[in-house]
């Protein structure tokens, strides 16, 4: 075996750099998520069962799945859209834009959940805009979709622009002289090129948004069966000492998104070999 | 001239560790709630000053603060508190029961369920009192905005949620489905459910949403003082709870650092006159009469029920409230 794989790597070190990785997977993030799994098993099965299906927390999945996969998919319009203009053109404050990205980043969660609050509430800068129309967007599930959103923008940008930046103007110009017009040029040429990178952003956005809670808690509302995502479930059992009801909820988490994620990766290979096949 | 820095810094060290020997210095942590920031600072530099005049020993107190079922989950978790001053003492029984840090009669230990103090729960209202509330009746009107926390999450909304079902209780001398749906409509005209009473008052105060806050009294005192008089005022129901945030030694872990001591001298200072003042001066209700009757214009008398009493204490009002499927989500997701 060891040697079947010696064979085909010509960078030495492959044995302690593959021993170190597992290792390091394992300290950083197989134990802890097997503890999660462990704490569960204390549960009957029946417990298990109830305490995943309550209607509250069904409710729960419903917000955070669907406000997550909607946030990604913004990400993935406009993400796509600021990292083109990022690229593609020069204009004056360009790196002050682009710095601007990252800023979901590094803000603490905390922080961002409460300036949104602040903004989009009925009595904030963008909420006041909203009420002669009637639309509430702070404290209503709407308000865990725009918190969503913002913490998600720089994994599809950050993701995209630097496949966009090898992408040569050639090839356009190519299929631009092959006769070829703009819509089919970018549907054609530039699409395909940018779809597994794009697809990796919105995975990246999409698993961000599911596990996020600091920023959503803030601006949430947090009403049973309306605006209560399952994080703040989770948090709510661990405060009523049930840990095993509050692993429980983690497991099916868990094993939601890694589904999702393990469907998107299949979507991204895909994307990759329908690219190369041609 | 290396060598002299040496020496010099030596001898520092070597003097500095006979003043230790002479005037130990101690450490203690308390681990409390939200709202008691301030209260606990004041208080702490009075006990320092008097403990240093006492026994010539400094002791320095660390603060720790959340919300208090968070505070009590950190300590059976091991954090090294020496003493616990929480908003309930159904979380301090959780840390004699889940953590057995401390024995399960911890609350006859002190005076007067071991609180040095009381609070209630009263109204905030926006200037001027628009919709005109005056009781827990006004609270569940159509129309009418009621910002409270969440009660599985914030010890503070738990007091305001069975006040609110006392109230109930009274109105329809005890019939089971009425007081369940009166505190049900309540629960309906809330449009923000905060985690905790910080939370909740950010919201009635700064984003603008809800028309009454549901409040810690001494939290509507300092909204009223600290953001204007002008904006806020207080509304007394007629019928609220004697909320009692219980304080305790938390034996294991004084026992482990050696602080016994020091931590019951300090626990034992809270029902000092001066530390009553203190108290006081804070907006929490002092317990020592003479210190109360000073404070008397303050803290209006009210009707007031206690858990003990009207719930059967914090273990049963748990059980039947507040655990996952009991009446609290019941209300909600029928």
């Amino acid at each position: 075996m060891s040697l079947a794989l010696r064979r085909h790597t010509v960078l030495p070190g492959f044995g302690i750099a593959l021993g170190f990785t597992l290792l390091y997977l394992c300290l950083i993030v197989l134990i802890p998520l097997s503890a999660t799994f462990l704490k569960t098993f204390s549960l009957t099965w029946d417990a298990f069962w109830t305490a995943v299906t309550a209607p509250r927390v069904l409710a729960s999945y419903r917000l955070t799945f669907g406000a997550s996969f909607l946030a990604a998919g913004i990400n993935a319009v406009f993400g796509l859209l600021v990292a083109w203009v990022l690229v593609r053109y020069r204009f004056p404050g360009k790196r002050i834009i682009d710095a601007f990205v990252d800023l979901p980043f590094a803000l603490p969660t905390a922080v961002a959940g409460i300036a949104l609050a602040a903004v989009y509430s009925t009595n904030g800068w963008i909420g006041s805009l909203f009420v002669p129309y009637g639309i509430k967007i702070a404290f209503t599930p709407l308000g865990v979709l725009v918190a969503l959103t913002f913490i998600g923008l720089p994994f599809v940008v950050r993701t995209v622009q630097p496949v966009l930046e090898d992408l040569e103007p050639e090839l356009e110009e190519a299929a631009a002289t092959l006769g070829a017009s703009r819509l089919q040029t970018f549907t054609k040429i530039v699409f395909p090129t940018l779809l597994p990178a794009l697809l990796t952003g919105f995975a990246l956005a999409f698993a961000r948004a599911i596990g996020e809670y600091g920023s959503v808690i803030f601006i949430a509302g947090n009403l049973p069966m309306v605006s209560e995502i399952t994080p703040l479930l989770i948090i709510t059992k661990l405060e009523q000492y049930d840990y095993a009801g509050a692993t429980a909820l983690a497991v099916v988490m868990l094993l939601i998104s890694f589904t999702l994620l393990l469907i998107i990766n299949l979507l991204q290979w895909w994307a990759r070999r329908r690219r190369a096949a041609p | 001239m290396f060598r002299l820095a040496h020496t010099l810094i030596f001898a520092v060290v070597l003097l500095a560790g006979t003043a230790v020997a002479t005037a130990a210095e101690v450490t203690l942590l308390n681990v409390s709630y939200d709202p008691t920031r301030e209260l606990y600072q004041e208080l702490n530099a009075g006990f320092a000053r008097q403990w240093e005049a006492k026994s010539k020993d400094k002791v320095t107190i660390k603060q720790s603060h959340g919300g208090s079922g968070r505070q009590a989950r950190s300590v059976i978790d091991g954090l090294d508190a020496d003493v616990v001053t929480l908003a309930l003492a159904y979380d301090i029984d959780e840390i004699a029961t889940r953590g057995k840090l401390l024995p399960p009669n911890w609350q006859k230990r002190l005076p007067n369920n071991s609180s040095p103090y009381t609070s209630t729960i009263v109204f905030l209202v926006r200037k001027g009192n628009p919709k005109g509330i005056r009781d827990w009746d006004d609270l569940v009107k159509p129309g009418v905005s009621v910002v409270t926390p969440n009660p599985k999450t914030s010890g503070g909304a738990r007091w305001n949620y069975l006040a609110a079902w006392a109230f109930a209780a009274k109105k329809f001398s005890g019939d089971e489905e009425k007081v369940k749906a009166f505190v049900g409509k309540l629960y309906k005209n809330v449009p923000v459910l905060d985690t905790g009473a910080r939370g909740s008052l950010t919201t009635f105060t700064e984003r603008g949403i809800g028309d009454v806050f549901i409040s810690w009294e001494n939290e509507a005192f300092l909204a009223t003082k600290e953001l204007g008089p002008d904006k806020f005022e207080i509304v007394l129901p007629s019928l609220s709870i004697l909320a009692e945030p219980p304080v305790t030694v938390v034996d294991r872990v004084a026992d482990k650092r050696g602080t016994r001591k020091v931590a019951q001298a300090y626990l034992e200072y809270l029902y000092t006159p001066e530390a009553q003042e203190i108290i006081g001066k804070h907006f929490y209700r002092p317990i020592d009469a003479t210190v109360a009757a000073r404070f008397g214009k303050q803290f209006p008398k009210l009707n007031l029920v206690t858990v003990d009493d009207t719930f059967g204490g914090w273990q049963k009002a748990q059980k039947t409230h507040f655990v996952d499927g009991a009446v609290f989500d019941q209300i909600f997701t029928r």
